[in-house]
């Protein structure tokens, strides 16, 4: 049996994770520049020691409000194919050690926007964090409906 | 063997780099053959290819070196001419080294490559009775005579033994003297005959036993030289050390990365500058100021170090000009003007493939036979001219020749029979939108499809590659003179200078090439006016479109005063943008938008601002055609057309046939210019109308609202001139488009007849002005009523 670390963090106090080597880094950020005509789970832009960022509202993308850009927001930076993309979070959370066997598909229950984003449920003590599919999460042209 | 890959890998660059220097060198010497100094130099550079090639046990390439350089060595000598045929066999054999080479690069042997069928003809060359010099030294013969055997032992015998002995050089020579990099001074001196050989001799033996001073020193204090000839052999001798050690290679990726960052570096000094201002304090601000100016030097140093002459995109050309017009028997003289224009590596590489399909193309089909040629008059040889220039923040490069010129009729022909044009748009278009279509994808007119061009790479892939990197083409020909295609390219893509406007809470940044003007809209002396809606400016006495950039952008909209409008100039079309504020011009640095903001279409790019946040870069263009700014190629053409043709200030006219009679419409009123099938035209009413766009268009048929009520010219089609404002549309018949004309006013008189507001003598015919406003109501009574409405809600 394998076991898997997850970065965790925190959305609308839902616990999610995506896994540790897909993320470049987390850090929060105070100004984001917003690009008019985009679709609405981008964020905004943001300038990483000089690279520009894409910061993609996680909110939006689970079917919540936008999130109010006033004040730092914590970004988890993931690799992206080529380049890197930003996901904007409420909380972030801790590194933590999986084993495989605590994981199990998304519950028959989950649906909505939610669903397509979650590949499975992992079982910690006393919550429950979901699993995130990297791509889809940074996926803004998903409909978003 | 493995320290031997990074030696194998060293001699093919270099070589390749060797070989390109030879084919230019051999084509010149073709037109020169009379220089030793393309004979040496060329001599010396196949030397070092066949010594490298010994030294690395590649036999085949040396003997094929090696042969070559036989030849080379007799044209060196004197021994026989250098005549159009040796070279062309010299050209074989440095492209059969070539395909070595790259056999050697793909799959590390060169067993595979035929090169006995190459040497064969070296010899044959060499066996050429030369009348020249019938009295050479004592070497020829016997290259002569050994030529022959080696020809025999071209057969699989001769294979893997040592090269064959062609003539007195050794097969593994001892360093030749003239493959040296450095002269010794005392050679020059010796060769020019300025000292005596004893001397030297004497000066050297000195140098050994201790004399410290140099060797020229010493034979200008013993007087045994000039100090002139003393200074001109060190001369001779200066050039090459400086060669050899001022150049490094470098890689372009480590240039790439230092230009980044310097990129951030000129952002980090803005902060800092910035910072500094507001505290004030003065030695700070020096050294503040201190180190803007080394950035900015640093700045345009590695900028620089990205630029390269686009003599390097235009080395193989003469090579390609020569074999192409040999293989067609044309005779072409390449002239090249600009060479040392720079451009950035990267534009230079996707320029090369565009430009080298317009060389084969003009040689190819521009000019002509040499038979047709002298029957024109001209001079049997054609010139082909390639020219580079500055012009306004961009580079042009042309092509041009001298030979027929593009037929314009066999295009419109063509273009018809490819469905890209209806009959009956032809005689209403200008030559050089018609000479455009050869940019249309899958046009052709080469009669017969040659192994040059006509192999589906067509002027629409030279098109769209310079397009891809913010360049234009354009194309313009005389019959019988030539024709010249013409390509504009951006200096550089990574740092461009922009203005920062502010647009609602926001900053963004507008190139500046697309820039024209700025006007300040106080509400008082200039306003915005609106037209159905459009907002509009009067911009000295002629309307100019605007678009808000805050709708564009899908922002709440501001209002009208206290606000800047930019003139702007893209596509051919001229437009105000409106924007709050206009901060200031600076040089910024263009980052690659993700790739998810590229649907949207509205950035060009993104960068880091002064206060290091991220600032969107409008795309000028693609924001006018979002805007329903940008209309039908036509109109742009017309506008273009009618730019090139006049100055800035002068009223453009539309001249259009109606009956017998000449109207002009003032062009900037005009929307776009139409054809209808006759057929399509439909009653509402008691008008005339067509469906068009998804929209009912109203018709008003100018002749008879000029009351000209002659013999209606019945073809298939009618001609309309479109005018739009705000979502209406009107369309005015016309029997015939014309021309296009600068009003000169020369003779004006006021108008007597309804719908008219004047007759002026436009092109030394009497043309009447036609009254928009009036002909525009006669189609569609509402109008401007709109209009107003709109203006009454907006104010």
């Amino acid at each position: 049996m394998g076991s898997r670390q997850f970065a965790t963090f925190e959305v609308d106090g839902q616990l999610f994770g995506v896994e540790v080597h897909t993320v470049q880094e987390v850090l929060s950020y105070n100004e984001y520049t917003p690009v008019p005509l985009a679709p609405p789970a981008v964020g905004g832009l943001f300038n990483l020691r000089g690279q520009v960022i894409a910061a993609v509202d996680l909110r939006v993308q689970l079917g919540l409000a936008r999130q109010a850009l006033h004040g730092p927001v914590m970004n988890v930076i993931l690799r992206g194919d080529g380049e890197p993309v930003s996901l904007l979070v409420d909380k972030i959370g801790e590194v933590v050690d999986l084993e495989d066997e605590k994981f199990e598909p998304p519950p028959d229950t989950l649906s909505g926007p939610t669903r397509e984003l979650v590949v499975g449920t992992f079982k910690l003590d006393g919550r429950l964090m979901l699993a995130l599919d990297v791509n889809q999460a940074v996926d803004t042209y998903r409909a978003t409906t | 063997m493995e320290d031997l890959g990074e030696i194998v890998g060293e001699f093919l660059m270099e070589s390749h780099e060797n070989l390109d220097q030879i084919d230019r060198d051999l084509v010149s010497l073709e037109q020169e053959p009379d220089s030793r100094d393309l004979i040496s130099r060329i001599f010396r550079a196949i030397h070092t290819i066949k010594g490298t090639s010994g030294f690395l046990a590649f036999s085949r390439l040396e003997k094929l070196a090696h042969g070559g350089e036989s030849l080379l060595s007799r044209l060196r000598d004197g021994v026989q001419p250098v005549t159009p045929e040796t070279i062309t066999v010299l050209l074989a054999t440095i492209d059969g080294v070539r395909s070595l080479l790259s056999s050697i690069e793909e799959k590390g042997t060169e067993d595979e490559v035929d090169i006995d069928s190459i040497l064969v003809k070296v010899h044959a060359q060499m066996n050429v009775p030369s009348d020249s010099a019938p009295a050479a030294d004592q070497a020829a013969p016997a290259a002569a005579e050994s030529a022959p055997a080696a020809e025999a032992g071209a057969a699989p015998a001769a294979e893997a033994e040592t090269p064959v002995q062609l003539d007195e050089t050794p097969a593994r020579p001892a360093p030749d003297p003239v493959a040296d990099q450095r002269q010794p001074i005392g050679q020059i001196l010796v060769d020019a005959g300025a000292a005596a050989p004893s001397d030297v001799s004497s000066a050297l033996q000195q140098q050994i036993e201790g004399d410290e001073r140099k060797l020229g020193t010493i034979l200008l204090e013993e007087g045994k030289a000039q100090p002139a000839a003393v200074n001109e052999a060190l001369q001779q001798q200066a050039p090459k050390r400086s060669i050899a050690d001022s150049a490094i290679r470098v890689d372009v990726d480590l240039l790439d990365t230092l230009l980044n960052m310097v990129g951030e570096l000129v952002l980090a000094r803005n902060q800092l500058v910035r910072g500094v201002m507001e505290i004030g304090e003065s030695g700070l601000v020096r050294s503040a100021q201190r180190l803007g100016m080394i950035t900015s030097e640093l700045q345009a140093g590695i900028m620089k170090t990205r630029m390269q002459p686009i003599e390097h995109i235009w080395s193989k050309l003469p090579r390609v000009v020569r074999d192409l017009s040999n293989s067609l028997g044309k005779q072409v003289q390449l002239v090249m003007q600009g060479k040392d224009t720079e451009l950035d590596r990267s534009l230079l590489e996707a320029v090369k493939d565009p430009l080298t399909h317009l060389v084969r193309n003009a040689v190819d089909h521009g000019i002509e036979d040499p038979d047709r040629r002298a029957a024109a008059g001209k001079n049997i040889e054609g010139t082909l001219t390639l020219r580079a220039y500055h012009e306004g923040g961009h580079v042009a490069v042309e092509v041009a020749d001298d030979g027929a010129g593009l037929n314009v009729d066999r295009i419109a022909e063509k273009a018809v029979e490819k469905g890209l044009l209806r009959p009956d748009q032809i005689p209403n278009m200008d030559r050089r939108d018609i000479m455009a279509m050869v940019f249309q994808p899958g046009f052709s007119t080469a009669a017969k499809v040659t192994n040059v061009s006509g192999r589906g790479v067509g002027m629409d892939v030279v098109k769209t590659n310079i397009e891809n990197i913010g360049g234009a083409v354009s194309v313009d020909s005389t019959p019988g003179e030539g024709t010249v295609w013409r390509l504009t390219i951006p200096l550089t893509l990574a740092i461009i200078q922009a203005l920062t406007v502010d647009c609602g809470e926001q900053r963004y940044v507008v190139p500046q090439v697309a820039v024209l003007e700025l006007v300040f809209i106080d509400g008082q002396s200039t306003k915005i006016e609106y037209a159905s809606g459009a907002p509009v400016y009067r911009l000295r006495g002629k309307l100019l479109p605007l678009i808000r950039l805050d709708r564009a952008l899908g922002l709440e909209v501001g209002g009208d005063q206290g606000v800047y409008i930019m003139v702007l100039q893209a596509d051919g079309r001229r437009f105000g943008m409106v924007v709050d504020r206009v901060l200031n011009t600076e040089e910024v640095v263009v980052k690659a938008l993700n790739t998810r903001f590229k649907d949207i279409g509205l950035y060009a790019g993104a960068t880091i601002l002064g206060d290091g946040k991220v600032g969107l870069i409008l795309d000028v263009s693609s924001l006018a055609r979002r805007s329903h700014l940008a209309v039908d190629s036509e109109r742009e053409n017309v506008v273009a057309n009618s730019k090139s043709s006049g100055g800035g200030g002068v009223q453009r006219l539309l001249v259009t046939a109606v009956g017998e009679r000449r109207v002009a419409i003032p062009l900037d009123t005009v929307t776009r210019l139409e054809e209808f099938p006759r057929d399509r035209i439909e009653h509402a009413g008691s008008r005339e109308v067509v469906q068009y766009r998804g929209q009912i268009l109203p018709l008003v048929r100018l002749s008879h609202l000029l009351g000209v009520y002659g013999e209606e010219i019945e073809g298939d089609t009618v001609s309309v001139v479109v005018y739009s404002e705000g979502g209406r549309s009107v369309a005015l018949v016309v029997d015939r488009i014309v021309d296009i004309a600068e009003n000169e006013t020369t003779a004006r008189r006021d108008a007597e007849e309804d719908g008219l507001v004047g007759t002026a003598v436009i092109q030394q015919r009497v043309t009447e002005l036609l009254d928009v406003r009036r002909a525009i109501l006669a189609a569609d009574p509402n109008f401007y009523s709109d209009a107003e409405d709109d203006m009454l809600v907006e104010a």
